[in-house]
């Protein structure tokens, strides 16, 4: 957590500026140098908030009929200019390692060998629409249980082969049982459009934070940025 | 009455002063620094609020889910409307918008609950909380309002009309935090979201709020300089000296 009173100094800057700051929107205005860190250390206390008080490391997401899911309307987003598609889908696989005792290279086979999970959710993006979709994966802690995370291990990194595209998480969240490796999407093998071969997935994350294409996890004792939190979204990105 | 002028007192032609003072209205103290405080910070920190939900709102501007969109009355349906004026709003980007939303939600709802806080301890809310009693001195204001009546209707610290629209913001205030928090942690807070009928419906009352608020506001604005100009300067120093002296 950040120094108590440094948060007091920010809370009283935010408070006194608001005003002029608000007369200021006709700028467009981020915070310029002086707001924009005090709006930062708000954003971390936000995060703090979303991770100890107000995530249930237990308490599931509620599921949906299927009757109700988005089908095509379910948009999908990528950052590269063209649908990121492997050259070679069988020379894939999933390199898990950074903190732990056991890394590995998870193939497709060796993935889908495992418990899977399957469920029908809805989807929060930040921009604020939702869509309803089914979901087949194996749950991130399986693979945790496989790998044995350290003690040191207090966040994960997830990087995708969509250029740079990566997100930092913190434990709890990846370990809830509704966190899966997906691979699945509407009873069917998951699509390029949708992250294939496999993709990060819970109802518990903004869609940001559900990194698709992914080609390795990494448990780390930093915390890691991510492709759009390092531009300003909220790091936690829990809902 | 004799003549004599005491030393050092100024003649009775020097000091001659009207038989009849004017009638002169009491000078009364009717705003705590509290209220006045928490007032002016919610109205900056409101113009930021909205501000940054504008910036927010314009990143998706439908309502309901995809794939089985239901209308709801939106006349600012991206559909038909080109989005905000930059001017009305903060933040530049879904991010900043963000960032500015999340950031000065604090202060305002710590600001809301400081006066909440007051009204209950000094027993203050007595004067604004609209009850069932209030009703007929609001028909009644309504037809002073209207021309239906002639002489003001008698009241305390404010009238029926005004506790009704002071019950009815504060209500608002909290129906739009708590909507927040419904949209903020759907999953988490799943009880608020299904109290407001659903994630994509708690996100409609939150902006149907916004304009509740606007309307409120330019209402507020308006009646304070066409009915009680003197209660401006009560909410700034504390002090009032006009039409509504009385307290209650």
């Amino acid at each position: 957590m950040t120094d108590p009173r440094l948060l007091r100094r920010d809370f009283l800057r935010l408070a006194a500026t608001a005003g002029p700051a608000a007369l200021l929107a006709a700028c467009g205005w981020d915070g310029g140098p002086h707001l924009q860190p005090s709006l930062g250390v708000m954003s971390r206390l936000n995060d703090w908030v979303g991770e100890k008080i107000l995530l249930s490391p237990t308490r599931l997401a509620r599921e949906y009929p299927v009757s109700q899911r988005a089908g095509a309307a379910f948009p999908s987003y990528f950052i590269s200019p063209t649908l990121p598609v492997l050259a070679d889908p069988a020379a894939w696989s999933l390199e898990v390692s950074g903190l732990v005792k056991r890394p590995v290279r998870l193939t497709m086979a060796m993935l889908q060998a495992l418990p899977s999970v399957t469920y029908t959710v809805k989807h929060h993006c930040v921009e604020g629409w939702t869509a309803i979709a089914t979901w087949t994966g194996v749950p991130l802690s399986t693979v945790a249980a496989l790998v044995e995370p350290l003690p040191a291990a207090r966040y994960l990194r997830f990087d995708s082969f969509d250029q740079n595209y990566f997100n930092g998480w913190d434990m709890p969240s990846a370990m809830h049982p509704q966190t899966l490796l997906a691979y699945g999407y509407n009873d069917r093998p998951l699509m390029p459009d949708h992250g294939a071969p496999v993709r990060l997935y819970s109802p518990l994350k903004l869609g940001y934070k559900l990194t698709k294409y992914l080609r390795a996890i990494t448990f780390t004792s930093d915390r890691p940025g991510g492709y759009w939190e390092d531009q300003g979204y909220p790091w936690f990105g829990g809902v | 009455m004799t003549d004599t002028v005491l030393p050092g007192t100024p003649s009775l032609a020097a000091t001659a002063e009207p038989l009849v003072q004017p009638l002169k209205r009491p000078l009364v103290k009717r705003h705590h620094w509290i209220v006045r405080v928490t007032h002016w910070l919610t109205a900056v920190l409101l113009v930021g609020m909205i501000a940054s939900g504008l910036q927010i709102y314009g990143a998706y501007a439908h309502f309901g889910p995809r794939g089985n969109t239901y209308m709801v009355p939106n006349p600012f349906d991206a559909t038909r409307y080109r989005g905000f004026p930059e001017a009305v709003r903060l933040g530049g980007w879904l991010g900043g918008g963000l960032n500015w939303h999340f950031a000065l939600a604090w202060p305002f709802v710590l600001s809301g609950l400081l006066y909440l806080g007051y009204l209950i301890v000094s027993g203050e809310w007595r004067s604004l909380l609209f009850r069932p009693r209030d009703i007929r001195p609001a028909i009644e204001m309504q037809r002073y309002y209207l021309g239906l009546r002639k002489d003001h209707p008698a009241q305390g610290k404010h009238n029926a009309l005004q506790k009704g629209a002071y019950t009815f913001i504060v209500a608002l205030g909290a129906i739009s935090v708590l909507s927040g928090f419904a949209i903020y942690k759907p999953v988490q807070l799943w009880w608020l979201e299904a109290m407001f009928g659903g994630y994509e419906l708690a996100r409609y009352w939150h902006f149907v709020a916004v304009w509740l608020f606007v309307g409120f506001s330019l209402l507020h604005v308006a009646l304070v300089f066409l009915v009680d100009p003197a209660s401006l300067r009560s909410m700034i120093t504390g002090w009032y000296r006009g039409r509504f002296p009385n307290h209650d």
